[in-house]
């Protein structure tokens, strides 16, 4: 992540310093969200269709990820212009990430359609164990563990004017703006999708209701392939995009962006589409802010910021997650529901 | 939804349907002498690869003890044998035993706790090893020479007077009750799938403050962690023939054997009373169990709440016994270690949950290192890649996983679960007589919803 930099001197903090700050926190924290949302939907989508929380969906990201050092790390030294490296990347990342998600489905859930709800989620949780090894094998196999991305030239440097302003002090690079491009284009493409396609309405009707779905002539198992399959290509997508943003990633480190992720599923309401999205756009601003909030101890009157280190700034998400459920359990934009018999 | 078989189904179904006693006593005597009279056998070299099994065969005869049909007489001396001879023994001449059967009897219990609240109450709880992290540090911090760093009180240089240790244990189960009850207010409101994500969290959270907070010492952990003196015990130990460097040991071998055999107690009383039946109402059905007249947040408090104070008391032995201790010992994955012990064993039955405790900790502890080291003693060229230690997490979910697919209720389910999964099988030999189960009970219906299965649509309206 983008380093924040104070431009104060001395102790004293004036108002341009902490507006840059809040502005970087801004950006930055948009930069980190539509990370998470893109992740976020294959979460969300999964849940709508299955009731289930998809715990390997974070190994289902970072797979992503790595295909996407692989796809690079090949054509590092290729003359081939960035952005085409970079498009190459993402379509083997969502190809390779939404194939897995797709076996993942039939092989560990399928089975298990129908049985106590305690049954499917520990699957889960061993499916993304069992990944988390295979991963490292995978990666191991090139004799290292912790992999560092090189990007082509050019996506790294530094951002300094926008419109005629000068924004140096957002300390923005090329690729956090690739990032925010890519990650609305694709936000964008999946509303259309599920709004407006034939295979979105059969999507929403099996989340609404799969036995009435089934007699309006919906192959429900076809329907949540398909789910799986789009919901881990945009993990594959976001898998690659964590490694442009982070160019550090190894077998395990799915894990912890996953289950922000999933809080900012939660956050924006389970099974909502545009909530999740809003989720993850609030969660990555509560971190991001979470991260630099100390730097507002030196403000008058401010001064138990200081206890407030930039770690904890993984906590914001759960802490965001467990105040809204305890405020409004169904999430920002959830509909709430009435428990039948 | 729900039919109930007219009869009542027979609850108790153990293997077997003779006397074994004599099979027990001999298995007992053959696998007790095998490992001691092999012990310096497989002691190193490519033979070690034996210690485990020899280890785990010994360690089966005291389970055949508990579910095999044979006399009482028989199974006291099985026990007896193990517990206070072949154990201790084994220890003596070699106290990495020692130290694999407290790590045993510490997960059995830590799995015994979560086993309330995954088996009994059926809530699914990804962070459990925060109540375990809770008694450690409790008793890390004021046990240990970082109580007088934090106070810079030269008093408290060696931490609290090691005989303080007695104190903490109750109070160690009080404060992780009570970080129960505080987590658990928020969260038992939510659903099930809810509960696990928030639990995890609340699991994270503990870790991070641990490596961040002063008090911890972070990253680095806290060393030097006393253990309670007990002076008349070291005697005995010493009379034993036990060196002095092993008093420590035999002391908290004894005290988790008292300790877990209470926790033993306190698990099959709450199984059959009303609250044991409160959660295993809630577990199979929120709503009808509320219609009853379950209270469902106190309930599932209460359940929350013992399942932690049990961790909390084995986190300040645990303490006592590394005497070294730092977050990665906290993190998510011990807790999955912790669930899958539960899930391999058989929610909800305490054998079955000691066995998959047993097997869990010993894969972890002795069969995966002993594998890397003869293999790497073997073949010194063999790519670190394929060091089978550092495959714990492909190992965990593969029992997972496996265990979900194709054995759901355990390799040791309790009585209820079996009767309820497999009423559709053919009857088994020893049921075949008096066999209830396949009238009245047809694919699809089921005794309880508990594990069975429920009809793809027959989802709650909450769930659609």
């Amino acid at each position: 992540m983008s380093a924040f930099r104070l431009h104060n001197t001395g102790d004293q903090v004036d108002l341009q310093t902490v507006m840059t700050i809040l502005l970087q926190v801004l950006v930055g924290g948009l930069s980190l969200g539509v990370l998470y949302a893109i992740v976020a939907l294959g979460y969300t989508m999964v849940y709508g269709v299955l009731q289930l929380i998809n715990f390997a969906h974070s190994e289902v990201f970072i797979t992503g990820g790595i295909v996407g050092y692989f796809v690079f790390h090949a054509l590092q030294d290729s003359s081939m212009n960035g952005y085409l490296k970079l498009v190459l990347a993402c379509l083997a990342a969502m190809i390779v990430s939404g194939a897995l998600n797709v076996v993942i489905e039939r092989l560990a859930y399928r089975p298990l359609r129908g049985a106590q709800r305690l049954v499917p989620l520990i699957t889960a949780i061993g499916v993304s164990l069992i990944l988390q090894d295979t991963l490292k094998f995978v990666v191991g196999l090139t004799g290292m563990f912790d992999l560092s991305v090189t990007l082509p030239k050019g996506f790294t440097s530094p951002l300094t004017k926008f419109a005629g302003i000068d924004i140096t002090s957002l300390n923005l690079q090329v690729k956090d703006v690739i990032l925010l491009v890519v990650a609305t284009l694709m936000l964008i493409g999946l509303n259309l999708l599920v709004n407006h396609t034939r295979l979105g309405r059969a999507i929403r009707a099996v989340a609404h209701d799969r036995q009435t779905a089934g007699l309006m002539g919906i192959d429900s198992n076809r329907i949540i392939s398909l789910t799986f399959l789009i919901g881990g290509a945009l993990g594959g997508l976001g898998g690659v995009m964590y490694a442009m943003k982070y160019q550090a990633l190894n077998a395990y480190s799915g894990m912890a962006p996953g289950m922000k992720a999933f809080s900012a599923a939660v956050l924006g309401g389970i099974g909502s589409i545009p909530g999740a999205m809003l989720g993850g756009i609030v969660l990555g601003w509560v971190e991001t802010l979470l991260g630099v909030v100390s730097l507002f101890s030196a403000l008058p009157g401010l001064h138990w910021l200081s206890y407030i280190k930039a770690e904890y700034k993984d906590l914001g998400g759960f802490l965001a997650l467990i105040l809204i459920l305890f405020i409004k359990p169904t999430g920002l934009l959830g509909k709430s529901s009435t428990e039948k018999v | 939804m729900t039919t109930l078989p007219t009869t009542p189904a027979p609850l108790k179904v153990r293997p077997g349907g003779g006397d074994r006693t004599w099979a027990l006593l001999a298995y007992t005597a053959i696998t007790a002498a095998l490992l001691i009279f092999m012990r310096s056998t497989i002691a190193d070299g490519p033979m070690k690869l034996l210690q485990p099994v020899l280890f785990g065969a010994f360690l089966l005869s005291m389970l055949f003890a508990y579910q095999w049909k044979a006399a009482n007489w028989a199974k006291t001396i099985v026990y007896i044998t193990g517990i206070v001879f072949v154990l201790p023994f084994m220890g003596r001449e070699n106290a990495s035993y020692f130290d694999l059967v407290i790590q045993i009897l510490i997960f059995s219990a830590l799995a015994l706790g979560l086993n309330i609240v995954v088996g009994l109450a059926g809530l699914l709880d990804l962070g459990y090893i925060a109540f375990f992290a809770v008694g450690a540090y409790l008793w890390g911090i004021f046990g240990s020479p970082q109580l007088g760093q934090i106070t810079g009180n030269a008093a408290y240089a060696h931490g609290l007077n090691p005989a303080y240790f007695w104190l903490f244990i109750p109070l160690a189960v009080a404060l992780a009750a009570l970080v129960g009850v505080l987590i658990g207010l928020p969260v038992l409101k939510l659903k099930g799938d809810y509960l696990a994500i928030v639990t995890l969290g609340l699991g994270e959270v503990i870790r991070i403050f641990a490596n961040n907070l002063p008090i911890t010492n972070g990253p680095q952990g806290i060393d030097g962690i006393e253990s309670a003196p007990v002076p008349w015990l070291d005697k005995i130990a010493g009379s034993l023939g036990f060196a002095p460097e092993q008093h420590k040991l035999f002391f908290l071998y004894i005290l988790v054997l008292a300790v877990i055999s209470l926790i033993v107690l306190v698990n099959r009383r709450l199984d059959r009373s009303k609250i044991g039946r409160a959660w295993i109402a809630i577990r199979e059905d929120e709503i009808a169990a509320q219609a009853m007249g379950v209270p469902l947040l106190r309930t599932k408090l209460l359940a929350f709440a013992s399942g932690a104070s049990f961790a909390g008391a084995m986190g300040v032995i645990f303490a006592a016994k590394q005497a070294f201790i730092d977050p990665t010992s906290f993190n998510y994955f011990q807790s999955i270690g912790v669930l899958s012990m539960v899930i391999l064993g058989g929610m909800g039955n305490i054998s079955g949950v000691i066995l998959g405790a047993v097997v869990v900790t010993m894969l972890n502890f002795t069969v995966l290192p002993t594998l890397s080291e003869v293999l790497q003693a073997q073949f010194p060229n063999i790519n670190q890649n394929l060091d089978p230690s550092k495959y714990q997490r492909f190992i965990f979910g593969f029992v997972l996983v496996f265990m979900m697919l194709f054995r759901p209720e355990g390799l040791l389910p309790s009585a209820r679960h079996q009767v309820e999964m497999h009423q559709d099988d053919p009857p088994a030999g020893s049921l075949s007589a008096d066999n209830h189960l396949q009238e009245g009970t047809g694919e699809g219906e089921v005794l309880s919803p508990g594990f069975a299965t429920r009809g793809e649509n027959e989802r709650t309206g909450s769930e659609k």
